[in-house]
């Protein structure tokens, strides 16, 4: 054949701009994904406002720094991983891979699409953050780095986590549910929903285990004024420890959606 | 779907004679001794079959006998126990992105991509394959056009199915794979499906068709083949399946004493007998031949 296959890295844009499109004409995922995140931050920072005591932190400015670890969790592993149940159990997946679409392009533009929605849920939060809550951008180059590098890390890690996750619904219809609930009891023991300190040494226990509550730490080592290091439970911002636990989670989500990922529904024979 | 004319479709046609992969002149797919097994359970059990370039090939079965694995197998979806298969000249199992860009997949979705328009949809599809039909055209044929811009989310059952197929033949394929097209069609959105089904036959596409319909099988594929409990149990075309030309005719009459019912091998001399008994006109005369479904029945063991 003389044909020539377009390319994947053409694919995957498309599939991106795809994607993109369909999650902006989605409804629940621009309500439940994209705007309940901003939607808690200014309930939970309008009904426990004002300074922490002793600090010159607000209670706001803790809560904005959580939720954007929380909103890039919800578009990169909350989104992702019932994006692709739906797609896996509807047979989509199945169709497309029937198809000349190269896997890599599928993954490419999922990729986009995630990026996409997680820096716009980022700077929505942020704006919320600095509109409502007194939160300041950082004005450090030093910070920035750790901003990004926290960002990129823990979207990676999420999101990666969210693709295997994918593979645990039975059904479209199950897919939120499951993927939900575990995330919803995440952001509580993470400290996204409640100041950490006021989390149960056990809960916090459990949480380290995880991305969020790494994430969470990270961010508010980027927003907070210094001395805030104070209401860390670990007395420190840990930015090593985080950065090492966020790069374990990328390399087992990794591995787990190498194994476990495929292309078609769960057999209901 | 219309009678619209299809100029400047499927222009592959002169391209395509030879253009076997390498196989047997003229041979789209070529499976023997194929075998697969769930467990204890085998769902196929040694089937050989050949399909002939540009060939409307009918898949008939009851459910459970091992059509759609059969079927996925020979579409790359599902890994062969034993056996051989090559499909377009390439074994399924292993084929790439370039066999992909030549056979075409019908599946039937709930749903596809619920927010993106009928048109998105298709053009996006388009895109994957190194020679798309127009995404106009595609749309034209399978009746969507005046759906172009609506949601896939607000399509109606029928619609679905149709773009089901827009989406499996807007890359051109040489093979198109058709798993149950249209069960659930009103008679109507049946007819209509033929007609596209021949359309697409007419500029050379070969059609690996399942199907629990006998009518459609019969109306639309040069041969078919039943298969039963993971085996072929008579391959033909349609008229001949199963013995059925020289079945036994059943001649039904009115005579002296009432109807009157004969079987026989040789309907034409008993109806020369009796057009001479009766000098003339037999009363209520019929020669019936077994149908395709008596046929059928009696090859998949369910018949008396």
């Amino acid at each position: 054949m003389t044909d020539t296959l377009p390319s994947a890295v053409r694919l995957g844009f498309e599939r991106g701009g795809v994607e993109v499109t369909a999650f902006m004409r989605e409804k629940m995922a621009v309500a439940f994904i994209f705007g309940l995140p901003a939607l808690l931050l200014v309930l939970l920072g309008s009904i426990f406002g004002g300074q922490v005591a002793g600090h010159s932190v607000t209670v706001g400015q803790l809560f904005t720094a959580g939720m954007i670890a929380g909103g890039i969790m919800a578009t990169s592993f909350q989104y992702l991983g019932i994006s692709i149940a739906t797609e896996r159990e509807g047979g989509m997946l199945k169709r497309l891979s029937g198809t000349p679409l190269p896997r890599s392009s599928y993954f490419l533009g999922k990729l986009i699409q995630t990026l996409v929605c997680t820096v716009a849920e980022t700077v929505l939060l942020i704006v919320v953050g600095i509109a409502f809550y007194h939160l300041h951008l950082p004005t450090s180059p030093g910070r920035w780095w750790t901003f990004s590098w926290i960002f990129l890390l823990g979207s990676a890690a999420c999101g990666l986590l969210g693709i295997a996750m994918s593979s645990l619904p039975r059904s479209a219809a199950s897919a939120a549910p499951v993927i939900t609930l575990p995330f919803t009891v995440l952001q509580f023991m993470s400290g996204v929903y409640v100041p950490f300190t006021s989390v149960p040494g056990w809960m916090r226990d459990v949480a380290s285990f995880f991305p969020l509550k790494w994430m969470s730490q990270g961010l508010r080592s980027v927003f907070l004024p210094g001395q805030a290091v104070g209401l860390e439970p670990a007395g420190s911002w840990e930015h090593g420890r985080t950065a090492l636990v966020l790069a374990a989670w990328i390399v087992g989500g990794l591995v787990l959606c190498v194994t476990t990922f495929r292309w078609q529904p769960k057999s209901r024979n | 779907m219309g009678d619209r004319g299809v100029a400047g479709w499927g222009t592959r046609g002169g391209a395509r004679a030879g253009d076997d992969g390498g196989m047997g002149e003229g041979v789209a797919v070529r499976v023997a001794g194929l075998r697969k097994s769930y467990g204890e359970l085998t769902a196929v059990d040694g089937i050989d079959l050949e399909i002939g370039t540009g060939e409307v090939f009918a898949l008939l079965g009851p459910n459970g006998a091992g059509k759609t694995t059969t079927v996925e197998i020979l579409e790359g979806f599902r890994h062969r126990d034993a056996g051989t298969v090559a499909v377009l000249g390439a074994d399924p199992a292993r084929a790439g992105r370039a066999w992909r860009a030549r056979i075409g997949i019908v599946l039937q979705l709930a749903s596809a991509g619920p927010e993106l328009t009928v048109q998105e949809m298709v053009r996006h599809f388009a895109t994957f394959y190194p020679r798309p039909r127009s995404p106009g055209e595609v749309l034209e044929v399978t009746g969507l056009t005046s759906k172009a811009r609506s949601r896939i989310g607000t399509l109606s059952g029928g619609q679905l199915r149709r773009l089901d197929v827009a989406l499996g033949i807007v890359g051109q394929p040489e093979l198109l794979f058709l798993d149950e097209p249209t069960t659930g069609f009103d008679p109507e959105a049946r007819r209509q499906f033929w007609q596209l089904i021949r359309r697409l036959r007419e500029h050379g596409t070969t059609i690996l068709l399942t199907t629990h319909y006998l009518d459609e099988a019969e109306a639309l594929a040069d041969r078919i083949a039943v298969i039963a409990a993971g085996r072929i149990v008579a391959a033909g075309d349609p008229a001949s399946l199963g013995g059925r030309l020289s079945a036994a005719a059943r001649v039904s009459w009115h005579g002296p004493d009432g109807p009157a019912t004969e079987e026989t091998c040789a309907p034409t001399t008993l109806v020369a007998e009796l057009a001479g008994r009766f000098g003339g006109e037999v009363p209520g005369l019929t020669v019936t031949r077994p149908t395709l479904e008596d046929i059928y029945l009696e090859l998949i063991g369910a018949g008396i």
